[in-house]
């Protein structure tokens, strides 16, 4: 090996523990950009694949009822590729051994073969018998919540008939990636399960024999969507249909859509704050080796080294702590990545996901980290190439100090010789000891958003749970039902309170952006379902306009007294234009609200509603659910301590397991950069202090002047770190907004505390371990030896 | 002045002059204070011999020598080396200059502490063309039994002649020394010397050493005085004093 090269390694060994630690930094960067590029890269091309291979629809219809004949028509459209014809029906499951509601959908497929479109992937057992009226191929999902398995029954209330089902197999649909009912938030299989079922037994079962109420169409290959869309609505008007959309609406691929969303969010985000990180801390590091060997750099120019030498030197020193962290994170992501991946299986059903490792992923987090920390050694290697060797050769002339404006004010006669020593020290080097400042005030800020998230998120489902969701129970019913029906329920079991409502598909439009979504008729001041505004007060809903969570506002670009076209998707379709006349803050989910009797208006029917939500008696809700077994126009029951766990389990899961992740990083970077910071001014102090301890201080009081300037750069690194970690959640907080739900920028003196108290922590700690060098420095010498 | 010159013209007749300076000035700044280290030096050396330069510190004795070295620049004037114009070199010039014709040894070493005595050596013979190896080299300074030791298991003494060893591996035709024994005792600095003398000898290296200790001159052919950045007086001596012979 060549003595430059061992001369590199001996370098390095002398480092181990400020490489160390930048490696680590390091390593997070890569790989929280491995697995968020892995993660999309394997998502994305999965969807693709299975979208593709197993056909699924460009568009989507509901409606009432037409006849079979109809689909001709819609075949006819131009631009439209293939067409299935179906029978969707909403239904009540009961799985033996679950006492709890559970609701079902069933689809028809054509007897004993897949159909065209949105085609089923059998994971076990056999798609249903053309010959059996009974059999149906049950969701994996489902299956696997509730033991599933070829032959067991499962009993559905098909239009207020209990039938008896067996399951034939269990399959996998592009349809339904992401399984969640149509009112919630999040997958929950064992209270919502898909099923299919041949057409003809379904169809008799529901009152639908040679007719359909929805339907599925692919596009021709340059087919415009809004073209067949519109088309398609023509010709279901008269059918009651709700109005078609495209894949961007439809239920699954949006989830999916957003999931990506919030990758791509992810990749760019994470991996650049920790890059940024890296590259300062080398910066620090590399900066003050240079400047300790700048003798030796002389040396090896007097001898006629090149300054390409010289640059490849200090370049491959900070190289190899670069391979260093990035091996680290790959092994990291690797390791992290598999584990994911089990998360992602959970939340989107695909035939596979295969994560695999590409070898341009590696290059590219790589590639990533070799450039940030390139960014930033540049100035320190410059630097080193810059020395003209005769300069190097003469000691470093004293520093400049100066007298700073505390040591000239009134402060002055309090300070003795080494707080003037500490002052000065700062005071010489204002760009060095700023970027100290920078750099715990980094760490801190990366503490703060880290408690940010774990905070948040619990604010959220509190404010959800707490605030806006104060209804036990949710029902439906299968048609707009009599307003009576709201003291019906008021008199069974355990019920303690009633609100109903009127819920109506609607398409939002304002300017050239659009939203489908219901638009909900409650009441004038809803008390089991509250809109909250801005300052978290619920709001009373006025006889005429519109209320739209503010996220929805904002997407559509509209503000309070601005009028937006409602166009309903159902009945008469009406279209009408009113104004927005508030907006709810509401962090999960998205809405649209109106007064009751307005909508019913719209609707141009009598005082109807089809939902209602319900206050229960614990104790009695054994009897309650008994009861409401037995009404025939209930479609679903929800439970809404069931959605309450299980966003709370969802977000465990995803946000906070990568907040605890984040939060261990970010300690561990705090810690790196104050002991870099400790080390450094201890290795630039050590002959000073080791004069002073010669001429009579004691090891307490040289310890001070230390101890004190690391003090210094803390503290002034406090309230610059709590407003870096305000931006930093703030960045965060706009890249996560999602549809299904937005961590509010709350952030709590607690989450300040936490980070502080991280960063005192580690700064003791570092401190603790310079002082323990302190006063093992053998005095004399060092006062020998020549810088 | 005029003595000085004619001397140096007699002895240009007989023997190859190996560097030429030519009211050389250099002016630099050292903290906030300018500081005028050399204000016209004319001067001649040459090949084989053994030059001291004396002069107190400030005298401009090691500007001097790091000019010649091709480690600085002259703020006016000229110097060559041979037929080479060293005063107007491009950077890229001076470090193969470096590379291929001298070897210097500094007052305090200046050896890389990572690396053993054989590995400071070895840093300089990898990137020169016709280099000795380093155990050779360490054994013309008398350390062929301390090869693997690093700087700090070395003493004073021993690590200068690291130093040199480092510095005459590459076989180059001056040696530039600045105060090779000012941190040495003078038993030390003794050894040191002789290692010197036996290499000028051996190699028939051009050796110019500085130094503010007037009895090292005794064992120069020619001993150069510089005061305030100025060439004071030549002496030449008929015969050099063996380094053993020194006491100081």
């Amino acid at each position: 090996m060549r003595a430059l090269n061992r001369k590199l390694l001996r370098d390095l060994a002398t480092l181990k523990g400020q490489a160390a630690a930048i490696a680590m930094v390091i390593a997070s960067g890569v790989m929280t950009l491995m697995i968020a590029v892995t993660t999309l890269d394997a998502l994305t091309l999965t969807q693709q694949r299975f979208y593709e291979d197993f056909h699924f629809a460009d568009v989507f219809a509901d409606l009432t009822r037409a006849p079979e004949g109809v689909g001709e028509r819609l075949r006819a459209i131009p631009g439209v590729n293939r067409v299935e014809t179906r029978v969707k029906a909403s239904v009540r499951l009961e799985v033996p051994g679950f006492d709890e509601p559970v609701r079902g959908l069933l689809l028809s497929i054509p007897d004993g073969r897949e159909p065209l479109l949105n085609q089923l992937y059998l994971r076990e057992g056999r798609l249903p018998d053309p010959g059996r009226a009974d059999e149906v191929a049950v969701s994996d999902a489902f299956a696997e919540a509730h033991g599933l398995r070829a032959g067991d029954p499962v009993l559905a209330i098909i239009r207020g008939r209990l039938t008896t089902l067996r399951v034939s197999g269990t399959v996998l649909s592009p349809e339904h990636v992401y399984q969640i009912a149509p009112t919630d938030l999040l997958p929950d299989y064992r209270r919502y399960g898909i099923l299919w079922m041949n057409r003809r037994a379904l169809a008799s079962a529901y009152g639908m024999e040679g007719a359909f109420n929805n339907v599925a169409l692919s596009l021709e290959a340059g087919g415009s969507e809004a073209e067949v869309i519109a088309h398609v609505d023509r010709i279901l008007a008269r059918y009651g249909g709700i109005g078609a959309h495209g894949r961007d609406d439809q239920h699954s691929h949006r989830f999916l859509h957003e999931e990506l969303k919030q990758l791509r969010a992810q990749a760019v985000i994470l991996p650049t704050i920790f890059m940024l990180v890296s590259a300062f801390l080398l910066n620090v590091v590399l900066s003050r080796i240079i400047r300790n060997q700048r003798e030796q750099v002389a040396v090896l120019k007097a001898f006629g080294y090149r300054n390409l030498d010289i640059a490849l030197h200090y370049g491959m020193l900070t190289g190899l702590i670069v391979a260093l962290g990035s091996a680290l994170g790959i092994g990291l992501g690797l390791w992290a990545g598999s584990g994911l991946a089990v998360i992602y299986t959970e939340y989107f059903r695909f035939p596979e996901l295969s994560f695999r490792l590409q070898a341009w992923v590696i290059l590219l987090s790589v590639g990533v980290a070799a450039g940030a920390a390139m960014l930033g050694t540049l100035r320190a290697v410059w630097g080193a190439v810059q020395l003209p060797p005769a300069e190097g050769m003469r000691p470093e002339p004293p520093a400049r100090f100066r007298k700073g404006w505390l040591e000239r004010s009134a402060l002055r006669h309090w300070l003795d010789q080494p707080a003037r020593i500490i002052l000065r020290n700062v005071g010489r080097h204002p760009l060095k000891s700023s970027l100290s400042v920078v750099g715990i005030a980094m760490s801190l800020g990366l503490l703060v958003m880290g408690a940010y998230q774990l905070n948040a998120v619990d604010h959220m489902i509190d404010t959800q749970y707490r605030q806006v969701m104060r209804m036990d129970l949710h029902l439906t019913f299968s048609d707009p039902t009599p307003a009576r029906v709201q003291s019906e329920l008021r008199h069974l079991p355990g019920v303690l309170a009633v609100e109903t409502y009127r819920a109506v598909p609607v398409r939002l439009l304002a300017g050239h952006r659009e939203y489908r979504t219901s638009v909900l008729g409650m009441d004038e001041r809803p008390y089991l379902r509250q809109l909250l505004d801005g300052q978290q007060r619920p709001q009373r809903l006025p006889p005429e306009g519109l209320l739209l969570t503010d996220y929805l506002a904002q997407d559509l670009g509209l503000r309070i007294g601005d009028r937006v076209r409602l166009e309903v998707q159902e009945g008469h379709r009406q279209t009408v234009t009113v104004p927005l006349v508030g907006v709810v803050d509401e962090p999960l989910g998205v809405g649209a609200y109106m007064w009751r009797p307005a909508v019913n208006r719209l609707m141009r029917e009598g005082p109807a509603v089809n939902g209602a939500w319900l206050l229960i008696d614990e104790q009695r809700e054994a009897a309650l659910f008994d009861r409401l077994w037995d009404l025939p126009g209930v479609a679903s029951v929800g439970m809404i301590s069931e959605s309450e766990r299980n966003i709370r389990e969802y977000m465990a899961d995803t946000i906070l397991m990568f907040a605890l992740v984040f939060v261990l990083l970010a300690t561990s970077i705090a810690f790196a950069v104050v002991y870099n910071n400790a080390r450094i001014a201890f290795a630039e102090r050590s002959r000073e202090l080791a004069t002073l301890q010669v001429l009579g201080y004691s090891r307490g009081e040289v310890s001070w002047i230390l101890v004190g300037e690391i003090l210094l750069l803390t503290l002034a690194a406090l309230p610059v770190g709590w407003l870096i970690g305000t931006g930093f959640a703030w960045a965060l907080n706009q890249a996560f907004s999602v549809d299904m739900f937005r961590v509010p920028l709350v952030l709590t003196p607690g989450a300040y505390g936490f980070a502080t108290a991280v960063v005192l922590a580690a700064s003791v700690a570092a401190v603790a371990l310079v002082v323990r060098r302190l006063h093992r420095l053998d005095k004399v010498s060092v006062l020998k030896a020549v810088e | 002045m005029a003595a000085d010159a004619a001397k140096q013209a007699e002895g240009s007749r007989n023997r190859e002059v190996v560097f030429e300076t030519r009211g050389l000035t250099k002016t630099y700044l050292m903290g906030e204070v300018e500081i005028h280290a050399l204000q016209g030096v004319d001067l001649d050396l040459y090949a084989g011999e053994l030059v001291v330069m004396l002069g107190a510190s400030g005298s401009g004795k090691s500007t001097l020598l790091n000019i010649m070295g091709g480690l600085d620049t002259a703020t006016s004037g000229s110097v060559r080396y041979r037929d080479q114009d060293l005063t107007h070199a491009s950077e890229k010039a001076l470090t193969l200059f470096r590379r291929d014709h001298v070897g210097f040894v500094f007052q305090f070493y200046n050896l890389i502490a990572s690396l053993t005595a054989r590995e400071n050596v070895a840093i300089v013979t990898e990137i020169s063309r016709d280099p000795m190896p380093p155990e050779e080299a360490l054994a013309l300074v008398g350390l062929k039994e301390r090869l693997d030791h690093f700087p700090a298991q070395l003493s004073g003494g021993e690590q200068q002649r690291v130093a040199i060893a480092r510095a005459i591996a590459k076989q180059p035709a001056v040696l530039l020394c600045d105060e090779p024994t000012g941190a040495l005792d003078s038993k030390t600095g003794i050894q040191v010397l002789e290692a010197l003398k036996h290499i000028n000898e051996e190699m028939q290296t051009t050796v110019a050493i500085i130094t503010h200790n007037e009895v090292i001159g005794e064992m120069a052919d020619r001993v150069i005085r510089l005061r305030d950045g100025r060439v004071e007086d030549i002496h030449e001596h008929e015969r050099r004093r063996e380094p053993g012979e020194l006491r100081w």
